[in-house]
């Protein structure tokens, strides 16, 4: 393997990406979300995804010629592997029957000659054998014969990268070379200390063995200690590609994060938040897929906007999403002084609380509906608002809906043709637009924010923080945003809390420096 | 890692339903009157004819698909080939597995089409699979009552309306009735046993058996329980499940004329009807939930639900006097059944996913 050099214009995800990789090299790749990593990994690995979306740009050279991969078969033809964030096991099979799904050696059987070659039987004897073989290349103890369903988190990932290991000697593959280079992308996210130290002492086993390894993790600390050379990527560029003699944590969390263009801070000097807590939340643990909270602690200040930020995937919109009762949450949350019901969202409601998912289209809006019916549904159930009493029926009352409706129209900009139109011709900002609209209509004392400039422009982006600065200016609302995005956090919060591994991992003031935050995302524990 | 403690309360939980049957039939056996002997025979002979529709079953189960409301359509498939074979006046061994033949192809195309239809309803298989049967049933209505006799030759007045097209409303299967069963005569405490049935029922049985076994039972499995690994894996997630439908189908087919020869007559147009609901329900007593069925489910469920078939009319004569109070007794318990274990399933996935949950908790403390 000589060189791998790729390019990928078009919308500029990727832009003039160059880099070699040597047998038995382990490249340790970082960068924040959106950076690009995961784009860079796709097309290494053929994805479909890619050639739907138009190809890409320059070549892929293995061992200095130049190949093109139709599909992932053909990349694991050419001896790379890949192990995804999400497993891909199936719960119920045995270790070692995930390491062969759908690989499975065969014995003849008779059936077959009349049905096809599906009713050959499994030769369970020469599964057992290939599963160990690959389980041993791995160096880790993992019992062949338990189901994946009882096994930590840990374990499940070593039998994915035993899966990819295992592809070497199957004779199905025409032509397969043996594998050569592993994908790893964030195999450490989900591990535990322990099991991510036998992993990284696995990964120095395949190095050594002449496998070349991509590894893409959050941990720099991991990255330090396992890679040969790292690899730095931001905005769809490569900042730096150094050897690890000349890295440590710091540096890398500045080129991760530093950003060229800063936003500047808004909010007035003179800006003042009471001590009163309004909203404490201790102990919280939401089961929302890919963004699992474990035991989250803290407190918002009255009349406070308070960031939560973090990289992708750690928790942070599990956080809201948990409080409102959308998902199944446990722990201790109260709110004015009294303790909120959890998994319930209308009690999260009636109690002034008011959630923008960032889930617009599936949670926030009735895309087929009205901008009016749109603004006022939320508060007609809620709080009786917009509804005249004509004897014992309620009716809605349109009048006031409509007003309602074109004053947020006015005063958050939201193009559209009428208050009558439908959410669904919206485009996106504003849609989120009309999310907010809908929030404030509740009137509430607090405020869920989440990912509120997720795929908007940057002119809808800067209109959307505005009106929750003026919002929460004007009516002293506590507002709670949650955001990938540091710098816009930076722009309009108070306080920035980030949220690493389903835990805060430190509370900052919005005017730290980046490289505190940085190093909070990346998960070195350090209280402000 | 410790094994799971087996818990008294879990273990009520689980098997709810047919421990309820268990009581149901403790108290209802004295009551009926009936003697051993008479229980026994009813059993075995039940056990005999329904065995086979029943087994039909677990293959998409297996296949994450659920319980296969679509068997009517091979119950359909298997009658089909009854009415030809009685036309042709074949009897006997040889008229079943002639008829056998005929059912073959016809659920193979049924079940293709329930299959694809399916696959375009994945999560909601079951009240698919179960209006398709419905639609289906209008279907076989048009054929049997319309076309048969008329477009289709059918000779004997014994089977045609007297109108002169259209298949009368009971088939006479006399010339094959209990040819099976009575194959290999046997006895056992005065009862009867149909042991010819019971060798192919136990053959099926195998079948099911080595089925797991195969590539195709590995896939099916894999695909049943997660379809997205699967399809990632390789496996052609659409196909999987169609063969799975299909093969179900085909031995529902099977498991209809077994039946039918017991019974000795064919409702032409209601026999298929009933017996999707009769197999799910006798399935689901025997403690099978929607994703999980073995061949243990299968036998245990027969016997319960049959003895309480077998008891019920009675039960209900000798408490109130009535034997037609029994009798909607049991469509009563087989509807309420189906809907008891649909509930219990939402219920222990919810359950699961809490104690999910909680575990989650001791991991992080």
């Amino acid at each position: 393997m000589k060189g791998i050099s790729k390019e990928f214009s078009g919308n500029k995800v990727l832009n003039d990406i160059n880099f070699k990789l040597y047998p038995g090299e382990i490249l340790g790749l970082v960068g924040e979300n959106g950076a690009g990593k995961s784009t860079l990994m796709k097309i290494l690995f053929g994805m479909d995804e890619i050639r739907d979306t138009g190809g890409y740009g320059g070549d892929v050279l293995i061992d200095g010629q130049k190949v093109k991969f139709n599909s992932s078969e053909d990349a694991i033809r050419q001896g790379i592997g890949m192990v995804h964030q999400e497993f891909s096991l199936i719960p119920d099979f045995t270790v070692g029957e995930n390491i062969l799904l759908n690989r499975e050696p065969e014995k003849y059987s008779v059936m077959s000659e009349l049905f096809g070659k599906r009713l050959n039987t499994l030769d369970r004897k020469e599964m057992q054998r290939r599963a160990l073989k690959a389980i041993e290349r791995l160096g880790v103890e993992l019992d062949a014969n338990r189901k994946i369903s009882g096994l930590p988190v840990g374990y499940k990932q070593f039998t994915e990268i035993a899966r990819e290991l295992s592809k070497e000697d199957d004779e199905k593959v025409e032509g397969a070379k043996g594998i050569r280079l592993l994908v790893l992308d964030e195999p450490t996210a989900v591990l535990s200390e322990h099991e991510a130290v036998a992993l990284l002492k696995a990964m120095r086993m395949l190095s050594d063995a002449g496998i070349s390894i991509i590894f893409i993790s959050h941990r720099l600390q991991e990255i330090i200690d396992v890679c040969d050379s790292i690899m730095v990527m931001r905005d769809g560029l490569i900042i730096r590609h150094v050897d690890k003699a000349e890295a440590d944590v710091q540096k890398i969390a500045q080129w991760m994060v530093g950003r060229t263009v800063k936003q500047e801070r808004v909010v007035k000097a003179d800006r003042h938040v009471d001590d009163e807590i309004v909203l404490s939340v201790s102990g919280l643990k939401v089961e929302m897929p890919g963004e699992m909270v474990k035991d989250v602690s803290f407190s918002v200040r009255k009349g406070e906007i308070f960031g939560l930020g973090g990289l992708a995937g750690q928790g942070k919109i599990g956080i809201p999403n948990g409080i409102m009762g959308l998902y199944l949450a446990n722990g201790k949350v109260e709110f004015e002084g009294r303790p909120v019901r959890l998994n319930d969202p209308s009690g999260a409601l009636d109690s002034g609380m008011a959630f923008v998912s960032e889930d617009r289209r599936g949670v926030g809006l009735l895309l087929d509906e009205s901008l009016e019916w749109n603004v006022a549904f939320g508060a007609m159930q809620v709080k009786n608002r917009f509804l005249k009493k004509v004897g014992p029926v309620r009716f809605r009352d349109a009048e006031a809906i409509r007003k309602v409706t074109e004053e947020y129209v006015d005063l958050l900009q939201i193009r559209c043709t009428s208050t009558k139109q439908r959410a669904r011709q919206l485009s996106g900002g504003n849609q989120q637009k009309i999310c907010l609209a809908k929030a404030f209509a509740l009137a509430p004392k607090l405020l869920f924010v989440s990912e509120p400039t997720r795929g908007i422009d940057v002119g809808a982006k800067a209109l959307v923080l505005e009106a929750l600065r003026k919002y929460n200016e004007e009516n002293g609302t506590t507002i709670v945003m949650i955001s990938s995005e540091l710098e816009e956090l930076r722009s309009i919060c108070d306080r920035i809390a980030i949220v690493h591994d389903g835990a805060i991992a430190g509370t900052l003031d919005a005017t730290s420096s980046s490289e505190d935050f940085g190093v909070l995302m990346l998960g070195e524990m350090k209280e402000a | 890692m410790k094994r799971p403690q087996v818990n008294p309360k879990e273990l009520l939980i689980n098997n709810l339903v047919p421990i309820l049957f268990i009581v149901i039939c403790i108290i209802g056996i004295p009551l009926s009157g009936y003697s051993g002997t008479y229980l026994l025979n009813e059993i075995l002979s039940r056990l005999g004819r329904n065995s086979f529709l029943v087994l039909s079953l677990l293959i998409p189960v297996m296949a994450g698909m659920g319980l296969n409301f679509g068997m009517t359509l091979g119950a359909m498939a298997g009658q089909i080939g009854l009415i030809f074979v009685s036309d042709w006046s074949i009897v006997g061994i040889p008229g079943m597995v002639l008829a056998a033949i005929i059912s073959v192809p016809i659920s193979v195309i049924l079940g293709y089409m329930c299959g694809t239809i399916l696959n375009r309803a994945k999560g909601r298989e079951m009240v698919t699979s179960y209006i398709i049967g419905f639609f289906m049933n209008g279907v076989y209505q048009l054929f049997v009552l319309y076309f048969m006799g008329s477009i289709i030759p059918i000779k004997s007045s014994a089977l045609v309306l007297p109108r002169g097209y259209g298949i009368r409303n009971t088939v006479n299967l006399e010339s094959m009735r209990k040819s099976l069963d009575n194959l290999i005569p046997f006895n056992i405490f005065g009862a009867s046993v149909p042991l010819a049935t019971f060798i192919l029922v136990a053959l099926f049985c195998l079948f099911i058996v080595w089925f797991r076994r195969t590539k195709l039972g590995q896939d099916m499995r894999a695909v049943g329980q997660d379809m997205e690994v699967a399809r990632q894996a390789g496996i052609k997630v659409e196909r999987t499940r169609v063969l799975s439908i299909i093969l179900s189908t085909v031995f529902a087919g099977f498991g209809m004329i077994i039946y039918l020869q017991n019974i000795g007559t064919l409702n032409t147009y209601n026999s298929h009807s009933q017996i999707g609901m009769f197999s799910i329900a006798a399935l689901l007593v025997g403690g099978a939930s929607v994703d999980k069925a073995n061949i243990r489910n299968v036998f245990i469920g027969i016997i319960l639900f049959h003895l309480m078939f077998t008891i019920a009319p009675t039960v209900g004569r000798n408490l109130i006097g009535e034997a037609q109070l029994g009798e909607y007794f049991r469509v009563f318990v087989s509807y309420g059944v189906i809907t008891l274990a649909l509930v219990l399933y939402e219920m222990r996935k919810r359950r699961a996913e809490r104690i999910a949950l909680e575990r989650g908790e001791e991991v992080v403390a």
